[in-house]
């Protein structure tokens, strides 16, 4: 291991298509819990200015899994994420967004359950407002008793191998390691941690948080996730439109350049062109 | 009876429903779920589920976040 993204054991040989290009992407999918999605960026819905832009944002994203939170019925409320998703056909991802203890993520999901008919969660136990980082202990505790439950669990953690390697035991069906904070657009502070969470993971890895621009999605790609959520990086954009478009295009250039194999880094230059023989010039 | 609706205060009679409760908010029933107490009252039950004095209802749904 060099370097970021070096290890491409997993790697696919594409074949090439009719044209002669090896995209291979062909027949790569993101398996979750059974579910395939051809897509491997997961958006969020956060931070929209409306829901048409959200809409016209997660069309150009190509996303098929689209996270939502759940929040006391607004009477005066008009129009519904719902509606826009069952449009588009993307499937919902209910979140936990806004709890602060086990207890409150549990019962957040069940109702989410309730409401849209998924045992799919994605489960976020936050510590702080400030800082908005998971619990790892809530998160935990949450996650053994949601697997219990009969949930699909996809936990959002800190960047920490340790803590994904134990959800995986206690059953998750993937994890979502930070790159850094909601909504800072940092990126991804801890690439070797994420890596080291990559080499040890049998589920899905899934950068969720901190993604600011189109090289984020990529590099997170290139370590080897298996798939991004993101929300804020397009929502917020000046032109949602035009970031989702190159979030979804970073997503597969990163991907492709996972399974194609980075060459190492190198400490000095190695020529690209023969050498020039002796007394030819 | 009095109980609490999404932390207001409402004045329900004495023989009120969790679907009552939910009617005070709202028509629909696609994409909304209730917790008496902290516990999960299924859509299913919501006829049958009597409420009492000083229940806490929640009445949730889906909106942007994450």
């Amino acid at each position: 291991m060099t370097g970021y993204g070096t290890s491409g054991e997993d790697a696919m040989t594409g074949d090439g298509t009719a044209q002669g290009w090896d995209t291979g992407l062909d027949g790569d999918v993101l398996v979750v819990a059974g579910e395939k999605f051809t897509s491997r960026l997961i958006m969020g819905t956060g931070g929209a200015p409306s829901l048409d832009v959200l809409d016209r944002a997660l069309d150009a994203s190509g996303t098929e899994l689209t996270t939502v939170a759940m929040r006391r019925l607004d009477p005066a409320a008009r129009g519904s994420v719902l509606d826009v998703l069952r449009a588009r056909g993307i499937r919902v991802l209910p979140n936990t967004a806004g709890c602060y203890t086990a207890g409150e993520a549990v019962l957040t999901a069940r109702l989410a359950r309730e409401a849209l008919g998924t045992n799919w969660v994605k489960l976020e136990v936050i510590s702080d407002e400030r800082t908005l980082l998971p619990d790892p202990i809530e998160t935990f505790d949450a996650a053994e008793r949601l697997v219990a439950d009969g949930f699909v669990v996809l936990p959002y953690i800190g960047d920490d191998p340790a803590l994904a390697r134990r959800l995986e035991q206690a059953g998750c069906a993937a994890v979502m390691p930070l790159g850094s904070p909601i909504g800072s657009g940092l990126g991804i502070r801890n690439p070797h941690n994420i890596e080291l969470i990559v080499e040890a993971a049998g589920v899905p890895v899934i950068l969720d948080a901190g993604i600011g621009t189109a090289s984020d999605a990529a590099l997170a790609m290139e370590l080897g996730c298996d798939a991004v959520l993101l929300a804020s990086a397009v929502t917020r954009a000046r032109r949602p439109g035009l970031m989702a478009t190159a979030m979804r295009e970073a997503v597969i250039a990163g991907r492709m350049a996972r399974l194609a194999g980075r060459i190492p880094r190198r400490r000095y230059a190695e020529a690209s062109s023969p050498a020039i023989e002796p007394g030819a010039r | 009876m009095n109980v609490l609706i999404n932390g207001v205060p409402h004045d329900l009679p004495a023989d009120a429903t969790v679907r009552r409760a939910v009617q005070e908010l709202t028509s629909a029933v696609a994409g909304v779920a209730v917790a008496v107490n902290d516990e999960v009252v299924r859509r299913g039950a919501w006829d049958s589920t009597p409420l009492s004095e000083h229940d806490r209802v929640e009445v949730l749904t889906a909106v942007q976040g994450g």
